[in-house]
């Protein structure tokens, strides 16, 4: 299969980089190693579409993120992907952190960021639970809470309904260039293509020596986290972090989109690329950093403890064509890698553009999707829509009410997921306080029957991740 | 919109602008498992004409469904009956009667005027005004999340009574090699399942120094198939990158914390986790009842009224039981009061307050009214702690009313005294164990 541009890697960078380039006329693909997209740092991270003032300027992590996050509201709005502009606080404790505070100040300045300066009481008025040992805060009113997997979802579904090609379980083995074009062997296929856009993340390193490229070095840097359940949602309504340390930008209090809560990351070195493993001392340490900023948290409402990796390429991300020509990379898109997305996306198109590529705009170009989402409709409009089809009357996740309906459409959209992962990933049906103890079951058949597979090809997770290992009185 | 925050219910957004407020039932039943079948048979029996029993799943029994072994009936019915054949004389007693089942039900709201939103696929969404209204949604299994369990989140842990509706209703087998943590009754009856269904169950570890089920399901479905028991042990780490591989067990000390040193590896793939239940109580706090903490449930008067005159609680939703017989017979007196609230409304009545004082978990009810007591007044509480010989002690404004003795009081068997009205005081009741020794 040829294509002009072929992009490894289907987390946040690599479909957002697949949904500008389909607003194009030149072909692309998007080849993705697991059994879904976001399945590696786009999975499991803080869900923030940062304001964009903690970059030192003249970085492209400043560049992208103040630019990224005035994209990422507008594709929300045009996507359906549900997300929430809070604000966010950086709150200082002691002389040293209103200092830092300051100095923030001056970054967001810098970087073209609304920010503002607001006293310990106007913080207490604003966030009561906040301890009051607050003496004054950052207040970037643009910070926003978003579901990172819809993010990843609505922009590489969108990709597709525009023409990319999205080839799902299609980890790359080799690349080697003939007549100034790549060939990938991929999947058991090869693929051809002009131009490859490494957003291989924690693999990125891996992708860019498969085809030549020399001195880069991923690092994975695991944070763990708390999650709360809904009952705690409503302790903090804005994003709450503590002044930025050398290990990143401390521990974040938070509400998700979803209406819980959760309290992290730290910031440890992982032994492996895969190892989202979560430790005893770790979260300890997240506990005590979490109740400085906010002492009231109720730590038994914890539902699920998860750990993330970031892809750290040094001080900076990566984006730039390589030294293997016509190969570009977009590579160590640590934080903030989620709010950067969509701006790296439009760099990728100049980049490409200055590579030689010939850039011609669809003239049909879909920009625009919408969710069905039970929960948020009238009660006028639920009732409607069951008559027209039973399905979504029949409320399969109890704690987040999502009804089968809305699964058997996740099921038939582009790029659909084929584990039940990949259903909470898009709906949260399974991620509230039974943590799917109810409802996996009733996904898993719905699964099996909708898509025509016995229930033991239906994946946990990614590939390898059974659930179950066949019938009961089987050999 | 995109600009709203994801994931809340609609309820709150479209209330219908022509409320109907007249009463389309006289009882409304929120759940058709054991609870919710023996209540609106019961509220039947007394009077009630208009009665609906509304179901969130495809059939009504609840979790007897899949609760496949024997053992229940013992007390309410005098023999031994399977989960499903027990929840079948219910059912096929309501068949009888022309209480309206509405099944694939879920129920969204519950308003402290007794209005309830629900939505099925038949029918769309419906509103229900009910003279009075019956909470018996039982609870749900605490996840692994609420445990903290370090490690890895690989495919293979799963919920005792999850692992139990696949092997039983959805005929699949859940793994090959199986660790059981937490001595709960389901966890229990899961080992015994999974060796009858070719599986080996490696160990059960249990994080207290005592086991949180029945006594006869630690014989029958351990000691009968050699499942080792660790005691004061949990597990301290997860293995495993896509399905579970092994687990670290450690022992705990006497604050339940891991000791160091006491780390052992266990090869499995797979871990079911039976480690409590909670009451599932969401819809009792969108109605505004008052919750306690120690059950987790509504704080309930003597007949299983809620704080809120005309909703009743029964069932795992106000206390979790061991043995269904109990559900039934404390879901009859719900049953049977909620008839009466909805043909006489309410009465004002003084009442008092009970109290689990020492050596005593929590007690239910929290609260009676002389008025309604009969010639006893039941009352039911766990113990902290396996105790011999030990004497429950009732007082009331300090003075001592009434003592029952036992040989043996264990957590994982509820206990319940019956206290003749005559030596009530109207004063509040305080309940503690004296004398005897801790085991």
């Amino acid at each position: 299969m040829q294509y002009d541009v072929i992009i490894i890697g289907g987390g946040i960078t690599g479909c957002a980089a697949a949904y500008e380039f389909s607003k194009y006329e030149f072909k692309t693909a998007l080849l993705e190693k697991e059994n879904d997209i976001a399945c590696g740092s786009t999975k499991a991270n803080s869900a923030i579409i940062h304001a964009g003032y903690d970059p030192e300027p003249g970085t492209l992590m400043a560049k992208y993120n103040a630019r990224g996050n005035e994209l990422a509201h507008r594709l929300a709005r045009k996507l359906d992907i549900p997300f929430r502009e809070t604000g966010s606080l950086v709150l200082a404790f002691s002389e040293e952190e209103v200092r830092e505070v300051h100095k923030l100040y001056e970054n967001g300045v810098a970087n073209g960021v609304p920010v503002e300066i607001i006293s310990g009481e106007e913080v207490l008025r604003r966030e009561p639970n906040i301890s009051d040992r607050v003496r004054c805060a950052l207040w970037a009113p643009t910070g926003a809470v978003i579901s990172p997997w819809e993010f990843a979802a609505a922009l590489i579904e969108t990709a597709v309904m525009n023409g990319v090609d999205c080839y799902l379980s299609s980890g790359v083995k080799r690349i080697s260039k003939q007549d100034g074009m790549f060939e990938i062997t991929a999947g058991g296929e090869k693929y051809r293509a002009k131009y490859i856009v490494n957003a291989a993340g924690l693999f990125a390193d891996k992708v860019y020596e498969m085809a030549g490229g020399t001195g880069m070095a991923i690092t994975p840097v695991r944070g763990e986290y708390f999650l709360f359940d809904k009952t705690m949602g409503g302790i903090v309504s804005t994003v709450v972090f503590q002044c930025p340390t050398k290990l990143g930008k401390g521990v974040v209090v938070a509400p998700t989109i979803h209406g819980n809560l959760y309290a992290g990351p730290d910031s440890k070195t992982a032994a492996a690329r895969d190892d989202t493993s979560t430790h005893a001392d770790e979260l300890s340490y997240i506990r005590e950093m979490a109740v400085k900023s906010v002492p009231t948290i109720d730590f038994s409402q914890n539902i699920r403890n998860f750990a993330g990796l970031r892809a750290v390429a040094g001080n900076d991300f990566i984006v730039e064509e390589s030294n293997v020509r016509n190969f570009i990379n977009a590579a160590g898109i640590k934080s903030p890698g989620l709010s950067s997305a969509p701006a790296i996306a439009e760099d990728l198109v100049r980049i490409l553009e200055n590579c030689g590529l010939t850039l011609r705009r669809k003239v049909e170009f879909r920009g625009e999707r919408r969710v069905l989402r039970m929960n948020e409709m009238s009660l006028e409009a639920q009732d409607a829509l069951i008559k027209e089809n039973p399905a979504y009357g029949r409320v399969v996740c109890r704690c987040q009410t999502i009804t089968e309906g809305e699964i058997i459409d996740i099921l038939k959209r582009p790029v659909a997921p084929r584990s039940i992962d990949g259903i909470k990933r898009r709906c949260a049906a399974g991620m509230g306080r039974c943590q799917g103890g109810f409802c996996e079951p009733r996904i898993h058949d719905i699964m099996a029957r909708t898509l025509g597979v016995p229930m033991k090809e239906i994946m946990q997770d990614t590939a390898g991740s059974y659930i179950v290992t066949g019938e009961t009185k089987e050999d | 919109m995109p600009d709203k925050p994801y994931g809340q219910h609609g309820v709150s957004q479209g209330i219908r602008k022509e409320r109907t407020m007249e009463r389309n039932y006289d009882v409304a039943v929120i759940g058709a498992g054991p609870a919710g079948l023996a209540a609106a048979l019961e509220a039947r029996k007394n009077g009630a004409e208009r009665i609906v029993v509304l179901e969130r799943d495809f059939e009504a029994g609840g979790i007897l469904n899949q609760c496949i072994h024997n053992g229940f009936g013992l007390h309410y019915f005098k023999e031994e009956l399977t989960g499903p054949e027990y929840a079948e004389r219910f059912i096929s007693e309501l068949r009888g009667t022309d209480i309206e089942l509405k099944l694939n039900t879920m129920v969204l709201s519950i308003s402290r005027e007794k209005h309830i939103v629900a939505v099925n696929p038949q029918e769309g969404v419906l509103e229900i005004d009910a003279g009075a209204v019956v909470l018996a949604m039982g609870c749900r299994e605490r996840p692994r999340g609420s445990l903290g369990i370090p490690g890895t989140r690989p495919a293979g842990i799963f919920t005792a009574g999850t692992a139990q509706r696949y092997v039983n209703m959805e005929g699949c087998m859940v793994g090959k090699k199986v660790l059981i943590l937490g001595s709960g009754d389901i966890g229990l009856i899961m080992a015994r399942r999974m060796v009858l269904e070719g599986a080996q169950v490696v160990a059960c570890v249990e994080l207290m120094p005592y086991s949180a089920g029945l006594r006869r399901n630690i014989v029958q479905c351990l000691d009968d198939f050699d499942i080792p028991l660790y005691l004061s042990s949990t597990i301290t780490e997860i293995r495993g990158r896509r399905r579970v591989e092994s687990v670290v067990i450690s022992r705990v000390d006497k604050d339940r914390k891991p000791i160091p040193g006491t780390e052992k590896e266990i090869e499995c793939d797979t871990v079911l986790l039976s480690v409590g239940l909670i009451p599932e109580n969401e819809l009792s706090k969108n109605a505004g009842v008052e919750m306690d903490m120690r059950t987790k449930g509504p704080i309930v008067y003597e007949n299983m009224e809620t704080s809120v005159p005309g909703i009743f609680a029964c069932g795992n939703v106000a206390q979790v039981h061991d043995l269904v017989d109990f559900v039934t017979m404390e879901s009859i007196r719900a049953g049977k009061a909620a008839a009466e609230y909805a043909a006489h409304g309410e009465t004002e009545m003084p009442y008092f307050e009970l109290y689990a004082s020492r050596g005593l978990n929590y007690i239910l009810p929290q609260r009676a009214r002389m008025d309604n007591v009969g010639q006893f007044l039941e009352v039911f509480f766990r113990v902290n702690d396996i105790y011999k010989d030990i004497s429950i002690v009732v007082k009331s404004n300090g003075g001592e009313i009434a003592r029952f003795k036992r040989d043996y009081a264990v957590p994982g068997e509820m206990e319940k005294i019956r206290i003749p009205k005559k030596l009530l005081t109207g004063n509040e009741i305080e309940v503690s164990l004296k004398g005897g020794e801790q085991a």
